[in-house]
């Protein structure tokens, strides 16, 4: 009944949404664009060096002659993060799941997940990439799924304990059995916990996967790029592959913002 | 004691959490078909009786049947049919999927589970709302699914721990009339907690009065439940009414003294 509430007036808010749409937009990208243009001139006016600063001009110029490295390499490194996302988002799930089912397997399984949102990726990327050698996308989907793991269970773990009294009740003078429980009350319960847990872990799953690939293993992604622009002195090219992720992770970001409110949106509409 | 047609037999029975003695000696039966309220001042057993009926409280000591049962096995075999004082729909399920539930638990396939929810919806009035969402539905229309869905498995015995109690007066009476009906249509015997006195008298055979500390029946006063050819509100306005109105009054004042 109370989330009865958000969805009515989600729905109220629909029409309205157009003309706030246009005023919630331009302020942002003014701000955006005045900063390009104070940056450019600062750099040209006060001759910062390319290494120290390049002109976003300069990282423009790079973007366009980068332009198609820049998408076979984004759609390695996005390639990679979705991989890890929906091998992580369904670990996430499935270990939250047995954890609620089973108190000892909770106990066991609980702090060797918050453990690993500790260990960081610089530590495990060198050994994943021991582990299955440097020639497959292996260890970086692996990297990634250890980091999208963590949020989605502590998430669904949360949703998945918010459970009404009335329904625990309800299910048990149904007779239900523990999985029944789970199928009809404690998951669909929890689907917006999940949902945000899902949306955080978008874009970390593409900071993960540029990150392991600045430890060895193959150079096809756009982390490689940017320590290689790096590495020789190409500023601008550097800056650009850094703008390319910036792209790649808002992407991320935003699809998963968009999945969040289509699931939400559904079940109260 | 052993009587095929009783639909709850209860013997002797207590309930104890920790020091605080929630029932006393309870020895109640109910019979196939029969409107039994329970009512008493708060803290005096009565959820806890019927939750010990419906197999989710153990008692400390005594014997239980429903329906020549145990508890345990009645609830397994969905004998019995449950509402409590929240709806308590599931907000992701349409209203007819809402009442599919208990049918859904065990088992039953799709076709034959949507034609009885389709019936009961039919039978609680809502019938045009079957796709609809829970949180469109006003919360007596709530309550009225919840009580389809309590009916699903076609059980003998209702339990009801006071489903009427977060409704305002107007819709509860409505309610009522409307539970009367289903109870008469269904032949189901209900097994009904509440807080109104007037509600006891207007919708059972028996009231069971009880007293708290330690939860114990002080007095069995009958009710004035209309017969099929009787209006409720005629009810309602009847010396009868009233006369047992007084007397079930008198036995809780009694039960504090």
């Amino acid at each position: 009944m109370t989330r009865a509430v958000p969805g009515a007036a989600g729905v109220d808010a629909g029409p309205r949404r157009g003309a706030r749409g246009f005023a919630a937009v331009w302020p942002p990208v003014a701000f955006g664009v005045g900063a390009l243009v104070l940056w450019e001139l600062l750099v040209r006016l006060l001759g910062v060096p390319a290494f120290l600063l390049p002109a976003p001009s300069a990282i423009a110029e790079q973007v366009v002659a980068q332009f198609s490295v820049m998408l076979s390499t984004a759609s390695v490194t996005g390639g990679n993060a979705l991989v890890g996302l929906v091998a992580g988002f369904l670990l996430g799930v499935v270990l939250a799941l047995l954890a609620a089912r089973s108190r000892v397997f909770g106990e066991l399984v609980t702090p060797v997940v918050l453990a690993a949102s500790a260990v960081p990726i610089v530590a495990l990327s060198p050994v994943f990439t021991t582990m299955y050698g440097s020639a497959t996308e292996t260890p970086r989907r692996l990297v990634v799924t250890v980091v999208v793991t963590v949020p989605v269970f502590v998430a669904t773990a949360r949703g998945l304990r918010q459970v009404r009294p009335v329904h625990d009740e309800l299910m048990t003078a149904l007779a239900a059995t523990p999985w029944q429980h789970a199928r009809f009350v404690r998951l669909p319960g929890a689907v917006p916990h999940i949902m945000t847990g899902l949306r955080l872990a978008a874009p970390a799953s593409v900071i993960a996967s540029i990150v392991a690939e600045y430890f060895g293993g193959l150079q096809n992604g756009l982390g490689s790029r940017i320590t290689a622009a790096a590495a020789n002195t190409a500023y601008a090219r550097a800056w650009a592959f850094v703008a390319a992720s910036i792209a790649l992770g808002l992407l991320f970001h935003l699809a998963g913002l968009l999945l969040e409110r289509l699931v939400t949106r559904r079940r109260t509409a | 004691m052993t009587t095929a047609s009783s639909a709850v037999q209860l013997a002797g029975v207590h309930k104890r959490f920790g020091e605080v003695h929630a029932l006393d000696g309870i020895d109640l039966e109910i019979a196939a078909g029969e409107f039994v309220s329970l009512i008493g001042p708060s803290g005096c057993g009565k959820s806890t009786l019927l939750r010990v009926v419906a197999d989710l409280e153990q008692p400390t000591s005594g014997t239980v049947q429903v329906g020549g049962k145990t508890p345990h096995q009645a609830r397994l075999d969905q004998d019995y049919g449950i509402a409590f004082q929240q709806a308590g729909l599931l907000e992701w399920r349409s209203v007819v999927e809402n009442v599919e539930l208990p049918l859904h638990v065990h088992g039953v396939d799709k076709a034959t589970r949507r034609a009885r929810a389709t019936e009961l919806l039919e039978l609680v009035g809502l019938a045009e709302f079957a796709g609809s969402r829970p949180s469109e539905l006003s919360g007596g229309m709530q309550q009225r699914v919840a009580i389809a869905r309590a009916l699903a498995p076609s059980p003998r015995l209702l339990l009801m721990d006071e489903p009427f109690g977060a409704l305002d007066e107007m819709t509860r009476e409505r309610m009522q009339a409307e539970l009367l009906r289903i109870a008469r249509e269904t032949e189901a015997a209900v097994l009904f907690v509440t807080h109104s006195i007037p509600e006891a008298v207007v919708l059972s055979d028996r009231v069971v009065v009880m007293s708290p500390r330690p939860g114990r029946i002080t007095e069995v006063v009958t009710g004035e439940r209309p017969g099929p050819d009787q209006d409720v509100d005629d009810v309602r306005e009847s010396g009868a009414f009233f006369a047992a109105i007084t007397a079930v009054r008198e036995a809780l004042r009694k039960g504090h003294g």
